[in-house]
């Protein structure tokens, strides 16, 4: 299999996961798709490492995944507070500090 | 066409579907579990890869851990999709229009690379012995600095999530 299909395979995921985020306003599917960028980017990663023969790629695809763990703990936290404040989760709410 | 590569085409199929529908679909419930079934796709991909180790890390964490805590929060939060607030079209086609464009930039990138490599899926580099030989040799200070980075998170949603923060 080309590497160049795991790119555009990858590619396409982070494109999607890029779309939600700029698209929905609920912040628990904006982490949602966050997550998805972080998976298209991994399985690139292991894409490339497998190519190479070399077992850094992978390695660095653990600790992102352990990087995402503590990431979603501490961001589902503050999702918790926000929605305790104002009753809603909608990012358009939470626009104090716009321009 | 070998198994494999039939395989490949399924699972990418069934991951670019369900992500789109993780962001289109309206009930959040049912968006998280798309993501479930993405994530499994994509742990596919790793067993087609060779790295099982992986694939077996990845379902654990991320099916098994990152899920639940999504599920969860969705559970006590208790919403019903995007709560009333007035549409924003323009801001919808744009935010599509910018998203096709990152893919069309990112793969004519792509092509313009030298990408004539195959996978070579007769390596045993995925294996948890060689990974582990890598992590505890090269990698252990970052090792064991996520140790640190995950006892500052656990403390950090302990906090973030009292009720009362002036009483800490």
């Amino acid at each position: 299999m080309p590497i160049n299909y795991y790119l555009i395979l990858s590619a396409i995921l982070f494109c999607i996961g890029a779309f939600g985020v700029m698209f929905r306003r609920n912040a628990i599917i904006k982490f949602m798709c966050i997550e998805l960028m972080l998976n298209a980017v991994n399985l690139l990663m292991v894409a490339f490492s497998t190519v190479w023969g070399q077992a850094q790629g992978q390695v660095f695809v653990f600790f992102i995944m352990a990087v995402a763990a503590a990431e979603v703990a501490v961001g589902l936290a503050i999702l918790m507070m926000i929605f305790r404040n104002l009753q809603s989760t909608d990012t358009s709410i939470l626009s104090k500090l716009k321009w | 066409m070998p198994i494999s590569e039939i395989l490949f085409w399924f699972l990418s199929a069934v991951a670019v579907l369900c992500a789109m529908l993780v962001v289109v679909v309206k009930n959040p419930v049912y968006s998280a579990l798309c993501l479930i079934l993405t994530f499994f796709a994509i742990a596919g991909h790793y067993f087609l890869l060779n790295a099982q180790f992986l694939a077996a890390v990845h379902i654990i964490v991320y099916a098994g851990a990152i899920m639940v805590l999504f599920l969860y929060i969705i559970m006590m939060v208790n919403m019903h999709g995007d709560m009333g607030i007035k549409k924003r079209t323009m801001f919808e086609i744009v935010s599509a229009i910018s998203a096709g464009l990152l893919l069309l930039v990112l793969t004519v990138a792509g092509k313009q690379a030298d990408l004539s490599a195959t996978v070579n899926r007769a390596n045993d580099i995925g294996t948890v012995e060689s990974l582990g030989h890598s992590l505890f040799n090269e990698f252990l200070l970052p090792f064991e600095i996520s140790a640190l980075l995950f006892l500052s998170a656990m403390v950090g949603a302990v906090l973030l999530s009292k009720k009362n923060l002036s009483k800490v």
